[in-house]
């Protein structure tokens, strides 16, 4: 054997092969605008399928028609007269909801008296359909603003208290014990281990917490409110003039979308030390 | 500033890991603490520098800590602990903003140490995108900041590639030729005991307790890696381990 080569082309040119790639994959890359182009076909093709008939009228409005509902809204300012109201319900609720979400939360993953004390509390009402409990925040809070802010502000704050809590377990404990070992203060290791380290974890909590206040901000709407998206698709449907309800189910998927790309960039701002 | 370790004891639970260990580490010298895994070594640190309280037996301070000293115990981890988050001027910074310090001061510091570890280049990166060896001279620039007493060395280099190791093992030796600190060492690796070690610990396996103490008189800066006298006593130092080693390797495997 010691007599053969072990190198070069000679050892066995017609048996050689490159050995099959089989690693890859698994790992994420950004792929621009696909998902608008995935968006974009999608209309194109109810587009055509109504024009030609294949989708009839009353099945699916045409796209065209909805962008045209959607020009007369904005050219009459009824557009303003719904969405404003709507965004003031949606900031002023889920910032009261995600800040004593995360308050909480924090608090529930520092404290074990707080975690003994509040996570059955918090496991009772996560499951609980917050819509239900409408007719109540309509006695306790009015039948104005208050009432939906407090909506909208508890079904964020669950879900945020949960995911905070998690993150705050999720810091890796030996640079706690790095803080305590430099006889950082109790606050000083909160303010600058905890918080920044429960950071990403935060923040994919916050992407589900404001979609379910979106859904929320819709179904208070729907149930007592004169002016708002909610109001507006309601009142759509209940005329089934389904050019006005689409109008206004693409503007909540915008929003879906806005609240989703600002968590996305305050995630590229905040969280660039990620690895 | 002395240590004198005065009959520590330790058990978690059951199981008892470290049993009557007394021990002395004199200002100014390195004391290396070898034995096999599971053998409490680190405990023992964590003890050392109060992160863990003993069952038994007490760590006592005997003598004032040096002047600007912040921090008199100070750790150096495995895993280096540096602040994702935060710069290398940054994650040095940490320790000093709890202490009353002007800022003038506090920038003299960050920038001394950030030289004396030769990191100066590399004030404004993060910890993502340095290299191991570069992120516990980090470490040890942290370390130096707040002018400990006692640095705690939990196995610093255990994370790092051989040629790394060599490389901190020198800038090690050059710190502490430039000006003696007082160290205790952690480390498995007995190559690395016998190069910054002046004295040697030998632990038992568990319960750990102190087998011999080996003392070697060549100054740091002489020894070489591949110096005969400093193999001998490595090669003791395993003559003691090997059994030790061996059965403790045994032992895990029923846990």
């Amino acid at each position: 054997m010691s007599d053969m080569p072990l190198t070069g082309r000679e050892a066995a040119p017609d048996r050689s092969r490159p050995v099959p790639f089989r690693g890859g994959g698994f790992k994420p890359v950004r792929v621009r605008y696909l998902g608008a182009v995935v968006i974009v076909a999608l209309i194109a093709l109810i587009e055509w399928g109504t024009r030609t008939g294949v989708i009839s009228n009353l099945t699916l409005p045409r796209p065209s028609d909805v962008l045209g509902t959607f020009r007369d809204l904005w050219v009459s300012g009824l557009l303003w007269d719904h969405l404003l109201p709507s965004l003031s319900r949606l900031a002023v609720g889920s910032a009261l909801g995600v800040s004593a979400g995360i308050a909480v939360g924090v608090m529930i993953g520092l404290f074990s008296l707080a975690r003994a004390g509040l996570v059955p509390l918090v496991a009772a009402i996560f499951p609980i359909p917050k819509i239900a409990l409408l007719p109540l925040f309509v006695i306790w809070f009015g039948i104005d603003e208050g009432s939906k802010y407090a909506l909208i502000a508890f079904g964020t704050f669950t879900p945020t208290v949960v995911s905070t809590y998690g993150a705050v377990d999720n810091v890796d404990r030996t640079l706690i014990r790095m803080g305590q070992s430099f006889g950082l203060t109790w606050w000083s290791i909160v303010r600058k281990i905890v918080l920044p380290g429960a950071l990403p974890g935060i923040l994919s909590g916050l992407r589900i917490s404001l979609s379910i206040g979106i859904i929320l901000l819709v179904a208070a709407e729907m149930l007592g409110a004169r002016y708002g998206i909610g109001a507006y698709i309601l009142e759509a449907g209940s005329l089934y003039d389904l050019e006005r309800l689409f109008a206004g189910v693409v503007i909540l998927s915008a929003l879906g979308v806005l609240t989703s790309a600002a968590i996305g960039w305050a995630e590229r701002r905040l969280l660039g030390w990620r690895v | 500033m002395d240590l004198h370790l005065d009959r520590l004891s330790h058990r978690y639970g059951a199981v008892e890991v470290l049993s009557d260990i007394s021990l002395t580490i004199p200002q100014g010298r390195i004391v290396c603490i070898v034995g096999p895994s599971g053998c409490g070594k680190s405990t023992l640190l964590r003890m050392i520098g109060g992160l863990e309280r003993p069952d038994a037996g007490a760590v006592l301070q005997q003598g004032d800590a040096p002047d600007g000293c912040l921090n008199p115990l100070t750790f150096v981890f495995q895993d280096f602990a540096l602040l994702p988050w935060r710069t290398v001027a940054g994650n040095v910074e940490l320790v000093l903003e709890d202490h009353p310090l002007p800022r003038d001061r506090r920038d003299r510091i960050v920038a001394d140490v950030l030289a004396r570890t030769k990191l100066s280049d590399f004030r404004d990166a993060l910890p993502k995108q340095l290299s191991g060896g570069m992120k516990q001279r980090v470490a040890i620039a942290r370390a130096l900041a707040v002018n400990p007493a006692v640095m705690l060395m939990d196995e610093p280099l255990s994370a790092l590639d051989a040629q790394t190791r060599e490389l901190l093992m020198d800038d090690l030796i050059a710190l502490w030729t430039r000006a003696p600190f007082t160290a205790v060492y952690v480390t498995h690796n007995l190559a690395e005991a016998v190069r910054l070690g002046h004295r040697i610990v030998v632990l038992s396996r568990r319960p750990g307790r102190i087998r011999e103490v080996v003392s070697i008189d060549t100054p740091l800066a002489a020894r070489r890696a591949g110096d005969p006298a400093l193999e001998a006593h490595q090669a003791r130092l395993w003559q003691l381990m090997r059994d030790e080693a061996e059965a403790a390797d045994k032992e895990l495997g029923d846990v």
